[in-house]
């Protein structure tokens, strides 16, 4: 393994140029906001704390971010985790139980429920890892069953917390800015240097790139792989700890729904291929935010919440077919063809 | 099933040794483990309850199922071809509420509105496969947002459930079309919905063992590229797998609108998941190349029972259905992987 190390202006090029398209498409967005609809990038300060649209989005875009951050990671490694939304339910039913009705502390009840959210993942770890069973199978039986178990957990009630450290990490601020975005931050930070500083980011991606050839090669594949579902389950039940403090109450039929696929679309229009082997956490937080203004976008140009979903597709199909590369061979031959036409 | 056929000869010219148990084929055991919890099902259920075994539940069972089933069998069109389709509910509920504005806003004739919305399901699913297919991009990401476009579409139709009150849906399509056949006290009446299902999965089943199409769809599942050798136009059938499935998807929204006698944009939510559920119960392999719509068929009446056991229960909260499910799901898969795992080795030791 002695690669040489790159220049560090030469690294520093490679990130921006991969990080190109999501922010170009990530300005389109805002300076299609800013046009057409009033008041989208404007941000004022009540108490000292900054309100406005931006702010929203990145208060709720870092709930995404934060799922897609492990699910960057999983999804490096060459798998996919549909259960995020499930494990975001069972996170916020777990809070709120313990909390409400069993009268847990809260600096318990929340490190309770992110590990439960790693337990989670751990278990789809297993099912990929030892029953080698495919990603998407392997989560989709606590995707489909994840939603039952967080019902158990709470009746099939909706539980409400009344608890003000737990409300605040969703409704609060610290130094101007939303505390989910801290959170966000501090996960960005945790992730980044345990996989940047060691080597732990080059397995991952080794193991997306060619699990076979890794193996051979003396990489603890299936160590790597347990813990990148292990991060992405805690991940979710962070969120599921946003989720339970936004509305201060778990409400497991809609906690999470549909979240999954935000995550993985937060991911994919990031620049991390979906074949694993190359995975940017930067990129990720990008995609999510992306998602993210475009949602709120698409409801202040009176879009119902119903609908928004299909433009949000034609987005996430538009930055795919950007990034395939029959798709650009396909328009690099069209363009060539016209240049032979004309004389 | 083209391997049953083959392997009787191969074994005759091996050594002959006179055995009292038959050696199962491993592509049978999943077939067979997925009858014996059908089997177990309903008599835990007859055995369980006083009135669990007879017509009207019988009935029901067929009724509240159908368009599942008719959409579990599209599933299993792309599943065998080694894809993945997740736009199943979303179709289903664009395809319902598209009837039910043709036909109460628009006035068209409802089986005009019920072609249209079936070509529009094809195309659909035509979309999907030729983008999965030309560009490379995966199967389930463009499904993913096949879903999304689909939901939005569904509710961009109409916002809200819309009522079909046309006479021609309910005195032909739910009324004189019906079977009615003289079993129990009162006799049965079984809607068009499940003679169209059981007309689906019988052609399917005639398609997928006869026909060269059929064939060509296990060969892509087993292995894409051998296939791509073998002169199978495998393009050409994987986008058709796609555009069967968004058809099937589009029907099986046409039973569900008869079914509830309304379009709904809210719709079928999460029933991409119990019909992947049901073809994976149903013996199909995730990976491809092994399976079929017998299978599939069985899968979604477990899927019934299991729905039918818990209501029956009472007191059971009807989220015990998902786990029940999921476990299900994951001890077929777990099964599929170890009857793998013992032929492979079987295989090895013969070479």
């Amino acid at each position: 393994m002695a690669e040489p190390r790159p220049h560090p202006g030469v690294a520093l090029a490679a990130i921006a140029r991969d990080l190109l398209w999501p922010l170009v498409a990530l300005a389109a967005i805002l300076v299609v906001g800013a046009i057409f609809a009033p008041g989208f990038l404007t941000i004022g300060t009540i108490d000292g704390r900054l309100v406005g649209t931006p702010i929203d989005i990145l208060n709720h875009g870092s709930k995404v971010a934060i799922v897609a951050l492990g699910m960057t990671l999983v999804i490096a490694t060459g798998g996919v985790d549909l259960s995020v939304g499930a494990v975001v339910a069972i996170a916020a039913a777990v809070t709120a139980t313990l909390v409400s009705e069993q009268g847990v502390p809260w600096p318990l009840a929340v490190p309770a429920a992110v590990l439960v959210g790693t337990m989670a993942g751990l278990w789809n770890g297993m099912l990929v890892t030892v029953l080698r069973l495919q990603p998407i199978v392997a989560t989709l039986v606590l995707m489909v069953a994840g939603r039952g178990i967080a019902q158990l957990v709470t009746g099939g009630l909706i539980v409400t917390v009344r608890e003000p450290a737990i409300d605040l990490i969703g409704n609060g601020a610290s130094v101007g800015l939303p505390n989910t975005f801290w959170l966000l931050a501090a996960v960005f930070l945790g992730l980044a240097l345990l996989v940047r500083r060691t080597a732990l980011g080059l397995l991952i991606a080794c193991v997306g790139d060619n699990d076979s050839a890794s193996r051979l090669a003396g990489v603890p594949e299936r160590s790597v792989r347990l813990f990148a579902y292990a991060v992405c389950g805690s991940c979710a039940a962070i969120a599921g700890l946003i989720d339970c403090s936004y509305i201060r109450a778990a409400d497991v039929n809609n906690a999470g729904q549909l979240l999954e696929l935000d995550a993985i679309l937060a991911v994919v229009i990031g620049g991390t291929a979906l074949t694993g082997g190359r995975f940017s956490l930067i990129g990720s937080i990008i995609g999510a935010m992306l998602m993210q203004s475009l949602t709120r976008l698409l409801y202040m140009l009176d879009v119902s919440a119903e609908i928004a979903p299909a433009p949000k597709a034609m987005v996430v199909l538009a930055v795919c077919l950007l990034q395939s590369s029959v798709f650009r061979a396909f328009v690099g031959r069209v363009a060539r063809r016209q240049e032979a036409g004309t004389p | 099933m083209i391997r049953e056929r083959q392997s009787p000869p191969e074994r005759r010219s091996l050594p002959h040794r006179p055995r009292l148990v038959p050696r199962l084929d491993p592509s049978v055991v999943p077939s067979a483990a997925t009858a014996l919890v059908l089997v177990a099902a309903f008599l835990l259920g007859a055995a369980r309850y006083e009135n669990f075994a007879s017509w009207m539940v019988l009935r029901n069972l067929l009724v509240d199922n159908a368009y599942l089933g008719i959409a579990a069998v599209g599933a299993t069109f792309v599943i065998l071809a080694g894809g993945i389709d997740l736009s199943v509910g979303a179709v289903m509920a664009m395809t319902s509420v598209l009837v039910a504005r043709l036909v109460e806003h628009a006035g068209v004739h409802p089986a005009v509105a019920i072609a249209v919305a079936i070509l529009a399901g094809m195309s659909f699913g035509l979309a999907q496969g030729s983008l999965i297919q030309l560009f490379g991009l995966p199967a389930f990401l463009v499904t993913l947002a096949g879903m999304f476009l689909a939901r939005g579409a569904a509710f961009a139709l109409h916002p809200q459930s819309l009522g079909v009150r046309h006479p021609f849906v309910a005195q032909l399509l739910n009324d004189s079309l019906s079977l009615h056949i003289p079993l129990g006290p009162r006799g049965v009446v079984i809607p068009i919905t499940v003679v169209v299902a059981g007309a689906v999965i019988a052609i399917t089943w005639w398609t997928l063992r006869q026909t060269p199409f059929g064939r060509a769809v296990h060969a892509i599942g087993d292995d894409e590229h051998a296939a791509t050798l073998m002169g199978v136009p495998v393009g050409r059938v994987r986008v058709m797998t796609y555009a069967i499935a968004g058809g099937l998807s589009a029907l099986a929204g046409v039973a569900f609108t008869l079914y509830q006698q309304a379009g709904d944009p809210t719709a079928c939510k999460g029933l991409e998941l119990d019909a992947i559920a049901a073809v994976v119960i149903g013996g199909t392999l995730l990976r491809g190349g092994v399976g079929g719509v017998i299978g599939t068929l069985m899968g979604v009446l477990i899927l019934g029972l299991i729905q039918t056991i818990i209501t029956f229960e009472g007191d059971l909260s009807s989220w015990w259905t998902r786990i029940v499910v999921g476990v299900l799901v994951l001890a077929f898969v777990a099964l599929q992987r170890g009857v793998d795992a013992i032929a492979s080795r079987r295989l090895t030791s013969a070479a």
